[in-house]
């Protein structure tokens, strides 16, 4: 499969993402998107890895390059879980002030 | 076509599908619902990938664990069709404007490129995806980034505490 499919597919993906964020206002649905766009951006890690490998696997059948994207998906995994946790946690404190998602709320910090 | 021909076209629409059901859906839980179905079929790109470990830890993880916790939040809050706030029509035009003069950039940017003219993804093939190889580097090249994120953990844990506290 050549590597460009994945990159477009990836590329729409992400730029879902971004219109998500644009044009909605439910901080929830921002948040999702922004969770869309870190998948894509996992997904062309490992299309990427697996090409390094492919290439290096000519030369030395029991090669483990390309072992860094899929740890680097790894981590950026990890890293999404901690930060859900947090950001869910400050939208339930928003809702609770403001009894409202609405991200327009926010653009005063006082009051 | 070939049958991973045909199963990447079939993953591909359907996560293309689910992530745009994602943004016109009125429904909060029906976007939860949509966006867990695009993490199934980035799971199935994986496993086209050979990408076995990750596969189940995006399944586990996202499809599991974030997207209940969203599906919790969302049940807390009552939210439903009709308390969605809105945005002018311009304002949504504007947005899918910018974002597709994004990919436009970017899309044109990949077809003029020349490194990348010629390579091929391996798919189903490689070990580089198991467990076992994934766990080797893991506790050896990256163990202190592996204990740093536990500490992350933590971290997040006790702020989520913290913040979500009612006082």
């Amino acid at each position: 499969m050549p590597i460009q499919y994945y990159i477009y597919f990836c590329l729409a993906l992400f730029s879902i993402g971004i219109i998500g964020v644009l044009t909605r206002r439910n901080a929830i649905i921002v948040f999702m998107c922004i969770e869309l766009m870190l998948n894509a951006v996992n997904l062309l890690l490992v299309a990427f890895s697996k090409m390094h490998y492919g290439a290096a696997l000519a030369a030395n059948p029991n090669t483990t390059a390309g072992i860094d994207g899929q740890l680097f998906v790894f981590f950026i995994m990890v890293v999404a879980a901690a930060e859900v946790s947090v950001g869910l946690a400050i939208i339930v404190m928003m809702y609770r002030n403001t009894h409202s998602v609405d991200i327009n709320f926010l653009n005063r910090l006082k009051n | 076509m070939s049958i991973i021909q045909i199963l990447f076209s079939f993953l591909t629409v359907l996560a293309l599908f689910g992530a745009i059901m994602v943004l016109v859906s009125k429904n909060p839980v029906h976007s939860v619902l949509w966006l867990i179905t695009v993490f199934f079929a980035i799971s199935g790109h994986y496993i086209l990938l050979n990408a076995q470990f990750l596969a189940i830890v995006n399944l586990i993880v996202y499809a599991g664990a974030i997207m209940v916790l969203f599906l919790f939040v969302i049940m807390l809050m009552n939210l439903n069709a009709e308390s969605e706030p809105r945005k002018h029509l311009w304002m949504k035009f504007a947005g899918v404007i910018s974002g597709g003069c994004f990919l436009m950039v970017l899309v044109s940017l990949i077809r003029q490129t020349v490194e990348l003219t010629g390579k091929t993804v391996l798919m189903k093939e490689g070990n580089i995806g198991l467990i076992k190889n994934l766990g080797k580097a893991l506790f050896s090249d990256y163990v202190v980034p592996f204990e740093l994120s536990s500490v992350l953990f933590l971290s997040a844990m006790v702020g989520a505490v913290v913040i979500g506290k009612k006082d």
